[in-house]
């Protein structure tokens, strides 16, 4: 009953891609537009969150060493921060636009998690270059919801954002168990 | 609302380049999950369940992305597009 390491990534990339699609529509159309219903305004907060909630079970189950079930388990404490601040912000009981570093301590967080658990270098095989690629993705991504804690109108700020939760949907998805990248594939890797 | 409005109203929906975009997205997006079942078919273990377990029928990424491209599509899109119109309305008025 143990699911494949891709499956795990996948169903997570299916939620990024989520999250992305609800930001760049909302950097599309505006904040004012987005939220003119309120169940819209809580769709991408509440998946944050409820993706933190789902990363419990995978840190407790489906890690392979401790230094996995750290990496998971402040994935989990941060995304469900992420998303609790953001569920406060849109219901109205937080108002400062500082609770957007929450974001930015995820996207730092998960980055250097990422980069932190692959001890294996970048082409030692697929997983161990998505992992270094994703790491380095959200380290550079978190610079968005960083500057939008001081600038939170910026459409251009939400569309970068956006485009980086689409890169780390996309690289999730070309994650499998054991695949070469570039004609690479460590023999110990095997 | 009158005709006259309604006409203006769907006009706006369909001038604005927003509103193409917002209406891409999930189309754009299954498409994506289409290319992907069509280049790897094998991930796609509803077509040849036997011997697969049930996380490998629960997560097969090309439908995965195809649903959420539907999701978006039917559930997101149209309101946002309406919303969207409506606010340009008022902007143009």
């Amino acid at each position: 009953m143990t699911p494949h390491a891709e499956n795990v990534h996948w169903l997570f990339a299916t939620g990024f891609l989520v999250l992305g699609l609800c930001q760049l529509s909302e950097a599309l159309v505006g904040t004012a537009v987005w939220e003119q219903r309120r169940w819209r305004a809580y769709l991408w907060p509440s998946t944050a969150f409820g993706m933190g909630l789902f990363m419990w079970p995978v840190m407790v189950f489906f890690t392979s060493s401790t230094l996995h079930m750290l990496a998971h388990g402040a994935w989990a404490q941060v995304m469900m921060l992420a998303g609790a601040a953001q569920l406060g912000l849109v219901r109205g009981k937080l108002k400062s636009p500082r609770w957007e570093l929450t974001m930015a301590l995820a996207f730092f967080v998960s980055g250097a998690a990422f980069l932190i658990h692959e001890q294996n270098g970048w082409f030692f095989a697929r997983s161990a270059f998505l992992h270094h690629a994703l790491g380095w993705t959200l380290i550079a991504g978190s610079v968005f919801p960083l500057m939008r804690a001081f600038r939170p109108g910026s459409a251009p700020l939400r569309g970068g954002y956006a485009m980086t939760m689409i890169a780390v949907a996309v690289l999730l998805y070309c994650d499998r168990d054991l695949a070469p990248i570039f004609g690479h594939l460590s023999q110990f890797a095997q | 609302m009158s005709t006259q409005v309604a006409s203006q109203f769907d006009s706006l929906v369909r001038r604005s380049y927003r509103g193409y975009v917002v209406g891409a997205l999930g189309p754009l997006t299954a498409l994506a999950g289409v290319i992907w079942a069509l280049t790897q078919p094998y991930r796609l273990t509803l077509f040849h369940p036997i011997g697969h377990g049930f996380w490998s029928l629960l997560a097969e990424g090309p439908l995965l992305v195809v649903l959420v491209g539907v999701f978006f599509h039917l559930v997101l899109a149209p309101g946002l597009r309406e919303d969207l119109g409506q606010a340009e309305l008022e902007e143009h008025a």
